[in-house]
């Protein structure tokens, strides 16, 4: 096809966590602005293995923007150019020909590098596990609709939970904070009656495991809620402060 | 650790620290803007003078001054805390890394942006706050007529270590007030006639704004006041009161006294 590319790819290769690592150079050529930025990632890799090399690492899973795995840092920005989606659903019609496209890891202490472009984020695992569920007791399934919630408030915290966990906010933030994370798994608990039992346990733990993981704090410059796929505000990290202030200094039960 | 002292070393702690001091620095800067609008009086730093004995003279404004001095400097010290717990965060930086394509400047340099301010604090203090409670300075006498007060004569008493910080006397029989007071007014119009030390305060009151733009709006995000009713106000108080407003006015004091 004319309208192919021919492209230069700067990739942080890394043999492991304790290696050093550093940017190598490749030659993409014959693009398709078709391709998803993952399979121009693909056809490098069968090139590279072909050769006999190592092919570059990266995490992919469901590649339609719903599972959270993929990640890479794209010139400068998480996900890429584009707003609202992953790295698998960014479209090499994004870039131009004779493009150089610096592809890095997510930079972070919580998310130390597996290998070249692969990151350990099972941080935002354990902060789940600290506090991010409600905790249901098992029986018959209870009618739909027995417990009312506005539509409003339905909305609010089905956005909150649109959540895919991928951590662009923490790569996009300069202080790597993972507020935007944590705020958004404790506002859709947060905001509907079954999340209220352990609503002042949940943030205060989950806070607490974030600072643990290493993680920096937020200073609202909003590129987390600019780079975030699934477009989730920092209204979030607004409800998560103010629950956990609630608990901290003016609740007295837990 | 008691649970407060832990409460207040959380990442969430210490922004609640940053935000509430800053948010009494900046009702600080309001009293400080209304008090010194009276160096604009043409009266010869009379009322300006008056001012800056009670400021100093006034026992709850005292109160009031030590918690402002612990503020800045609390403020101060846990920026530096957050700084190096981010810094910590991300041990190895990006090569390519391009904030200006989803956040503002002004977020990204509030470090920057208080460090010249507290540079800028630290000499403003030194030249004023100091001089007026240590240096020998002059005293002006002012002589009011009690029936045009508009009618002042000043002139000016040299150092005397014996004389009150500031006198106000009524003589009826000559028909004027006798006001006599420290003459700070004298060292602010003297410190203004040079050209790079009006730069420097122009230059700090750019970076006031900025601070403020960001700073004030960010503060009651912090604190988790983020009522969509209020969000626009605060927003428009942050940027028009606080990051315009009250920095020109400011910044308008060593040019009036520059090109007077």
């Amino acid at each position: 096809m004319s309208n192919n590319m021919n492209l230069t790819l700067k990739v942080w290769r890394q043999k492991n966590a304790k290696a050093k690592g550093e940017l190598v150079s490749y030659q993409a050529d014959h693009v398709s602005p078709d391709m998803s930025f993952l399979e121009m990632l693909d056809v490098v890799n069968e090139g590279l293995i072909k050769k006999g090399d190592d092919p570059i690492h990266f995490d992919h899973d469901c590649r339609e923007g719903i599972c959270g795995s993929c990640s890479l840092h794209i010139n400068g920005r998480p996900h890429g150019p584009k707003q609202g989606i992953t790295t698998c659903q960014l479209h090499m019609r994004s870039f131009n020909d004779k493009d150089t496209i610096v592809i890095e890891p997510w930079r972070a202490e919580g998310f130390p590098v597996i290998k070249d472009l692969a990151t350990d984020r099972s941080a935002f695992d354990r902060i789940q596990v600290a506090g991010g569920f409600i905790s249901v007791n098992t029986g018959g399934a209870p009618d739909a609709n027995v417990i009312p919630i506005p539509k409003v408030v339905a909305d609010e915290a089905f956005n909150s939970a649109t959540c895919i966990g991928c951590g662009a906010c923490v790569a996009a933030c300069k202080n790597a904070s993972a507020m935007l994370f944590v705020s958004a798994k404790v506002s859709q608990l947060a905001l509907l009656p079954q999340g209220q039992p352990e609503r002042y346990r949940r943030v205060q733990a989950m806070v607490a495991q974030m600072d643990a993981e290493g993680f920096g704090s937020c200073t609202n410059t909003g590129a987390c809620e600019a780079e975030c796929p699934k477009e989730i505000s920092i209204t979030n990290i607004a409800r998560m402060n103010r629950d956990y202030f609630t608990a901290k200094l003016l609740n007295s039960e837990e | 650790m008691s649970n407060l002292a832990k409460t207040f070393s959380s990442s969430l702690g210490k922004k609640l620290v940053m935000a509430l001091t800053g948010i009494f620095l900046c009702t600080f800067l309001i009293v400080h803007l209304v008090g010194n609008l009276q160096l604009f009086k043409d009266d010869a730093g009379q009322a300006f003078n008056a001012y800056a004995y009670f400021m100093t003279h006034f026992g709850p404004i005292k109160i009031v001054s030590y918690l402002l001095y612990a503020s800045i400097i609390i403020h101060a010290v846990y920026a530096l805390l957050l700084t190096a717990a981010n810094k910590k965060a991300r041990p190895v930086a990006y090569v390519v890394q391009k904030g200006g394509q989803n956040s503002p400047w002004t977020s990204r340099n509030m470090g920057i942006l208080g460090t010249i301010l507290l540079i800028f604090i630290v000499v403003h203090m030194g030249d004023f706050w100091w001089k007026y409670h240590n240096a020998e300075l002059p005293y002006a006498k002012y002589e009011i007529s009690l029936e045009n007060p508009k009618d002042i004569q000043v002139s000016e008493l040299p150092y005397d270590a014996n004389r009150l910080v500031h006198s106000d006397i009524v003589d009826v029989q000559a028909g004027k007030q006798i006001v006599v007071s420290k003459d700070l007014y004298k060292i602010v119009n003297n410190a203004f006639q040079t050209w790079w030390y009006v730069l420097l305060y122009v230059v700090a009151m750019a970076a006031l704004s900025f601070h403020l733009i960001h700073g004030f709006k960010s503060a009651f995000q912090t604190i988790g006041w983020n009522n969509s009713n209020l969000v626009p106000i605060i927003r428009f108080l942050g940027v028009w009161v606080f990051g315009v407003l009250i920095p020109l006015a400011f910044a308008a004091m060593p040019l009036y006294f520059f090109f007077k």
